[in-house]
């Protein structure tokens, strides 16, 4: 290595493609995320679920522990266990959300170091691309992944019928798992760019969803309307992935309305994001 | 050295005759920049070509804002700029491959130690990873920060953090390097140091320095030409280059025994002159040389106790554009 070079020299070797820029972001977020060993030890939390799910699919093909259950009916593996499985780690991807996802767009922010990134061939969209990409793949691991797998190693215990008649789930899983992926990234980067302080944005997320939640409640006993569960991040999500999982409940809204509530977020989300993440903000 | 160095243009109405050798740094072709109401960069036109370009004017001058909008963070509202031959609107993502960029203000991650932070940015630019790594080495190398190159941004002091900055934009191999303010806060020994830097940066002839500072010491210590900007506009353009050596024609003495003989025989050759107390203002006209005015005074016993070349300075310059 050249260190003992004082001069300016020029760089004339190769370069990597554009379109693989926001992985350099990737990886230096997520490595800046493990650094915590709080955050480490959630992470790892996150798969003790999943294991344990792995472990019944094992014991609902045991010959002998079924039986020992009354006929194995506890261990039935079918959409409602997928659908418990989804709502358990739909919980822990929250709450990782909540001690990650504020610590990767605010510290840019608060240092005003977003010139240094834009000044380069490096687009607002590859940026936000870059940051939501540590989420996306963080939280995939402990959701659709694992289901996916619980849900393959399913299939190979339970045959060919049992997988033709339930492959839907493995699109439940994957759907559901997405449109929850993409809220609460877009939520958490967007909350961060707006407040640029980690902890406040860690805060009001959690706002966010108890709050919204506890004044959709209000609302609709004040005004004995349902529309304040339009509010209620928690319930659209639960009313999507009912709908997906073919789970018998009654809702208050229909899964088409609160498909398109949640867009409708992610989309509100999107241009906060647009209009905050820039290197320098006009003020008119 | 420079090439010729000339604005096309100053505010759309002073014509020049340019005599390119080579694309312009910087060309503006009737640039304005609008915020809402307010008119920040009005009717730029330019063509700047030479090592190093000084941007000069007072706060809110709009130096910052042209930077900026060099670097595709605010669109025009009309007009066109070039940089290095790009179009800023259509070629932004080129322009942006070919700069290097320190802003003024402290932009530097805090958490981060300045190695992988310079690495990083390196990456953002398109080094591959090794490469990154080996040239943020180096750039904290080039500006003296080796030793301090593991620790956290957080903790160096504003010198450093000036340093770590211009490591950051050197570090992919730019044509062109903006710096914005770069001695801001610093004292006069880390200002003496940021200074030689430049100035070892622009001599090394492999890139092209574009300085945006209020300083005019700055300036005139590393630049070759200057853009002075006042209220949106641009009020004087000087080639220092040429003006220094236009200015060799420019004498001061301060003589004793002189009398009108003297200052006449001075004339005889074409010079002009003029006479205050014991001194003798005077510009030297094309063929004469300073012997000749030492072979004069000899002849006529006049004896020359001082010899100044008086030129203006660039705060003589600037003082003059921001009056008109």
């Amino acid at each position: 290595m050249a260190v003992y070079r004082r001069t300016y020299t020029s760089y004339k070797g190769a370069l990597t493609p554009a379109w693989s820029r926001f992985l350099v972001l990737f990886r230096y977020s997520r490595r800046s995320l493990f650094r915590s060993k709080l955050q480490t030890a959630l992470f790892v939390l996150c798969f003790f679920y999943p294991l344990a799910c792995l472990l019944i699919i094992y014991l609902s093909h045991s010959v002998i522990l079924p039986e020992s259950f009354g006929g194995g009916s506890f261990l039935k593996i079918d959409n409602d266990f997928f659908f418990y499985f989804m709502t358990v780690q739909g919980v822990l991807a929250f709450v990782l959300t909540a001690f990650t996802g504020p610590g990767l767009i605010s510290p840019d922010l608060a240092n005003g170091a977003l010139p240094l990134y834009f000044c380069r061939p490096f687009s607002r969209a590859e940026y936000v691309v870059g940051k939501a990409s540590v989420l996306a793949i963080l939280l995939s691991q402990i959701t659709w992944v694992p289901g996916l797998i619980l849900f393959a190693v399913q299939a190979s215990q339970a045959g060919a019928a049992w997988t033709w008649s339930h492959l839907w789930i493995a699109g439940s899983l994957l759907l559901s798992s997405w449109i929850w992926i993409a809220m609460l990234s877009l939520l958490a980067m967007a909350l961060s760019a707006w407040v640029r302080w980690r902890i406040v944005a860690g805060a009001l997320l959690l706002a966010v969803l108890f709050f919204g939640a506890g004044f959709a409640q209000a609302i609709n006993a004040v005004m004995r309307t349902q529309s304040g569960h339009f509010l209620n991040l928690f319930y659209l999500v639960s009313t999507v992935w009912t709908s997906l999982f073919r789970i018998d409940s009654e809702r208050a809204i229909s899964s088409g309305a609160a498909w398109i509530a949640l867009l409708a977020y992610c989309g509100a989300c999107l241009a906060l994001l647009v209009r905050k993440v820039q290197a320098y903000e006009v003020i008119d | 050295m420079s090439t010729a160095t000339q604005p096309a243009a100053v505010d759309g109405t002073t014509e020049q005759a340019v005599t390119a050798s080579q694309t312009p740094v910087i060309e503006l072709q009737g640039l304005s920049v609008r915020f809402g109401s307010r008119e920040i960069l009005k009717n730029l036109v330019c063509s700047l070509r030479g090592r190093a370009i000084g941007l000069l004017g007072p706060n809110g001058a709009g130096k910052s804002t042209l930077i900026n909008t060099l670097l595709g963070f605010y669109k025009p509202c009309s007009g066109s700029a070039r940089v290095l031959g790009y179009d800023i609107r259509t070629d932004t993502r080129k322009v942006r491959s070919l700069v290097g960029y320190m802003p003024e203000n402290d932009a530097l991650i805090s958490k981060m130690s300045a190695v992988s932070f310079v690495q990083m940015m390196a990456e953002l630019s398109g080094l591959p990873p090794a490469a990154a790594l080996e040239r943020a080495h180096e750039a904290l190398f080039c500006v003296g920060l080796a030793e301090a190159r593991y620790r956290e941004l957080g903790t160096y002091s504003l010198g450093m953090k000036q340093l770590a900055k211009l490591a950051q934009a050197i570090a992919h191999g730019p044509k062109l390097l903006i710096l914005d303010e770069p001695t801001n806060g610093l004292d006069p020994s880390a200002r003496q140091r940021m200074i030689r830097m430049i100035r070892d940066i622009r001599d090394s002839k492999q890139l092209q320095i574009v300085l945006c500072s209020h300083l005019l010491r700055d300036v005139e210590d590393t630049c070759e030409e200057v853009l002075i900007l006042n209220r949106g506009r641009i009020a004087h353009y000087s080639n220092l280059e040429e003006e220094r050596k236009a200015n060799k024609r420019f004498l001061e003495l301060e003589t004793y025994g002189a009398n009108g003989d003297f200052t006449e025989a001075i004339e005889k050759l074409g010079c002009e002159c003029a006479v205050t107390a014991n001194r003798l203002k005077m510009i030297l006209a094309d063929g004469v040389e300073v012997r000749d005015i030492y072979r004069i005074a000899a002849e006529r016993d006049v004896r020359i106790r001082r010899l100044n070349f008086r030129r203006d300075t660039l705060e003589d310059i600037f003082l003059k554009a921001m009056e008109s």
